[in-house]
């Protein structure tokens, strides 16, 4: 579903080259994690799938469903059905957070050509889950992200992705500031997500994460480059013996 | 000291085209008006307090021609139930009008105020606004003290049921109105005015406002989207022990608005809060100036002013708090801000703090930014369109101003006209 080739992006503001040739594909159903040291561009991978400024694409391509994603603005992409969980989620004081959930999900139905949702359809949808990733009412009326613990603005990317249902999911650190107990929470809303039409690149430092949302696939990044590829061993083979011994191999 | 021939001469030129109406009891402080004009001048580009806003288009003898706006929007507040008091092209319609009867307060329009003998308003025609001429001069002010051709004269004695409505209709082109309100707030007395529409091509409104010790007054105008229109308009508020005035004024497009905001607390413990919004759009010149003066003890001054320009437009900002001598504990706050939705838009703020006392909290901040990239990227990544993601954090922005009015349901009202007219750009 997912299919990057041999994508070169540098900073466009400096002579600066941060992915150096990945490639990889993720199938709907599956479950990809991405681990590497700092600096090896996982983020810059997720910016440049959901379109930030910033990144200009020397080489190769990227597609979603056949969909040529670059092409197309952040909105866009967002409609074809990208997501992405923020490392560090925004806060937007003075937009509430039920008025900017509501605004994205009805965007993306235009955008598509369906019907926007109703008041009232969408309120029961929000509470039944915002319910599940104990969101409570308060937090839905509150600015978007303003005032919210880490854990909490971790939740709630978590409930935008439920409530934009999106084809793939890129959650990029989510895992970033996170108690075991918030994890374990955000990790469920995840696996409740997870369906034989969506995809997952997960995006972590950690084996801890992958504990609760189990890899198909793991890959690990270095330099620009994803430099090796496994099952969830390799992540455990990471978390015993750091990358060291995987990069000295590579090279 | 003589006035420089230049200014002697736009002052004349204006006046020759005036007629001050035959006035009865008010002939005393028209003709002193008058006098104080003739020593000041109308407004020129080098006084220091029309150093942002160009005067010329204010001053000259003639009003600019203003096509009328064509719109199909509801008009403003009509949703709520009021007391409509109708002006057209800045004389009072009295068919358009609901019958000014309503209990708690009493209104007369101001050629009533001599035959009628309404003392308080007789005594106070004038007076604020001359107070108000120093230290800082406010000629057009003087001018419409002496010619001012309507307005009425609010008297609020209790707590009326509902808002009284002031609707200012513009239906020709080439229209100059003047129009004077006074109000007097007695005590433990509390209203809401609300004021809408462009008026005329050319406005000069002044709006004399006094309240007793306890008296409260929220007034809530929105200057609309007329594209030509002008407008200068002053308010001058006294302010007794423990009252409170709550104004706030939305501003979207005109070529050219100056609302000037007179305000002296002078009772202990009263409460001041002036706030404004506006979007300028194209060709768009806002000016917001204010000055407090703290001449009593324990008192509270809160001015918050939004601006988001686009295309070109042009916000001011002139924000003064006087701590006078002998005014401690004064609660003093200021804060203008602009949003530049591109490199064309200009905002210039003065901010300005002038403190007496020893003992007193006064703050004041002024900024100007461009939309915050960050956020705009988040809103766009959930599927949010560029140009509605730019209109919730522009909302968003002005919210903060929005918030200063007290009435929820009016607040309401603010805010959706608002997103409407962001939506519609022009």
């Amino acid at each position: 579903m997912l299919e990057i080739k041999n994508l070169h992006v540098k900073l466009e503001e400096e002579d600066k080259q941060i992915l150096k040739g990945v490639d990889l594909t993720v199938d709907a159903g599956k479950v990809h994690a991405i681990m590497g040291p700092n600096g090896s561009g996982k983020s810059t991978l997720s910016y440049v799938l959901s379109g930030r400024d910033g990144y200009e694409v020397t080489e190769g391509s990227a597609s979603l469903g056949g969909e040529d994603l670059l092409e197309m603005e952040p909105e866009e992409r967002a409609a074809a059905g990208v997501f992405l969980a923020f490392q560090y989620p925004v806060e937007i004081p003075g937009v509430g957070n039920m008025t900017f959930l509501r605004t994205a999900v009805n965007a993306q139905r235009k955008a598509r050509g369906e019907d926007e949702l109703s008041a009232t359809d969408f309120l029961k949808e929000v509470r039944a889950k915002a319910k599940a990733l104990k969101i409570d009412a308060d937090m839905l009326k509150r600015p978007v992200n303003v005032g919210f613990s880490g854990g909490e603005k971790k939740r709630n990317e978590i409930l935008q992705m439920a409530m934009l249902e999106p084809k793939m999911c890129i959650l990029d650190e989510t895992d970033s500031g996170l108690d075991v107990d918030a994890m374990k929470l955000v990790a469920e809303g995840v696996n409740a997500l997870r369906d034989e039409g969506r995809g997952f690149l997960v995006i972590t430092h950690y084996q801890r994460l992958l504990d609760h949302i189990k890899p198909d696939v793991v890959h690990i990044m270095a330099e620009g480059r994803i430099v090796k590829s496994g099952g969830p061993e390799l992540a455990l083979e990471v978390e015993n013996n750091g990358y060291a011994d995987i990069l000295a191999e590579v090279n | 000291m003589a006035l420089p021939q230049a200014k002697q001469t736009v002052t004349e030129e204006r006046l020759a085209t005036l007629t001050m109406p035959d006035a009865g009891c008010t002939k005393k402080a028209r003709e002193a008006a008058l006098a104080r004009l003739r020593q000041m001048g109308l407004p020129g580009r080098r006084d220091e307090y029309w150093k942002y806003t160009r005067p010329d288009t204010l001053t000259s003898a003639e009003a600019p021609t203003a096509a009328l706006f064509q719109t199909d929007e509801p008009t403003m507040f009509h949703e709520f139930d009021r007391l409509k008091i109708v002006f057209i092209d800045g004389v009072f319609s009295p068919e358009e009008s609901d019958e000014l009867s309503l209990e708690g307060v009493t209104i007369d329009r101001l050629e009533d105020i001599c035959g009628k003998d309404i003392h308080w308003a007789k005594e106070l025609y004038g007076v604020l606004e001359a107070n108000g001429q120093t230290p800082v001069q406010r000629p057009l002010a003087a001018l419409n003290t002496a010619y001012a051709s309507d307005g009425v004269a609010i008297h609020v004695t209790g707590k009326p049921s509902k808002p009284i409505s002031l609707i200012y209709r513009h239906a020709s082109e080439t229209s100059d109105a003047i129009l004077h309100h006074v109000v007097r707030v007695e005590s433990d007395a509390e209203v809401t005015i609300l004021e809408n529409g462009p008026a005329a091509s050319r406005f000069n409104k002044c709006m004399e406002i006094d309240i007793a010790d306890g008296g409260a007054l929220h007034h809530i105008r929105a200057q609309g989207r007329d594209h030509q229109r002008r407008a200068a308009t002053h308010m001058f508020t006294r302010m007794g022990t423990e009252s409170v005035y709550k104004s706030f004024t939305l501003t979207v497009n005109g070529v050219l608005t100056r609302n000037e905001q007179v305000i002296e607390l002078t009772g202990d413990d009263a409460v001041a809060h002036v706030a404004g919004a506006c979007v300028g759009d194209g060709e768009f010149h806002h000016d917001d100036t204010v000055f407090v003066t703290h001449d009593a003890v324990n008192c509270e001054s809160r001015q918050v002013f939004k601006k988001v320009l686009r295309n070109g437009a042009t916000g001011v900002f002139q924000g003064k708090i006087l701590v006078k001598e002998g005014a401690q504990k004064t609660d003093g706050y200021q804060i203008s801000q602009s949003l530049l939705l591109d490199e064309d838009s200009q905002f210039l703020a003065k901010p300005e703090l002038e403190i007496y006392a020893d003992d007193v909290a006064c703050s004041h901040g002024s900024t100007s930014g461009a939309i915050d990239e960050t956020a705009l990227f988040y809103l766009r990544s959930r599927g949010v369109p560029t140009r509605e993601a730019t209109d919730m954090l522009t909302l968003a922005f002005l919210a903060e101003a929005v918030q200063e009015i007290e009435d929820d349901a009016l607040a309401e009202v603010i805010v959706t006209r608002l997103q409407d007219w962001l939506a519609r750009r022009h």
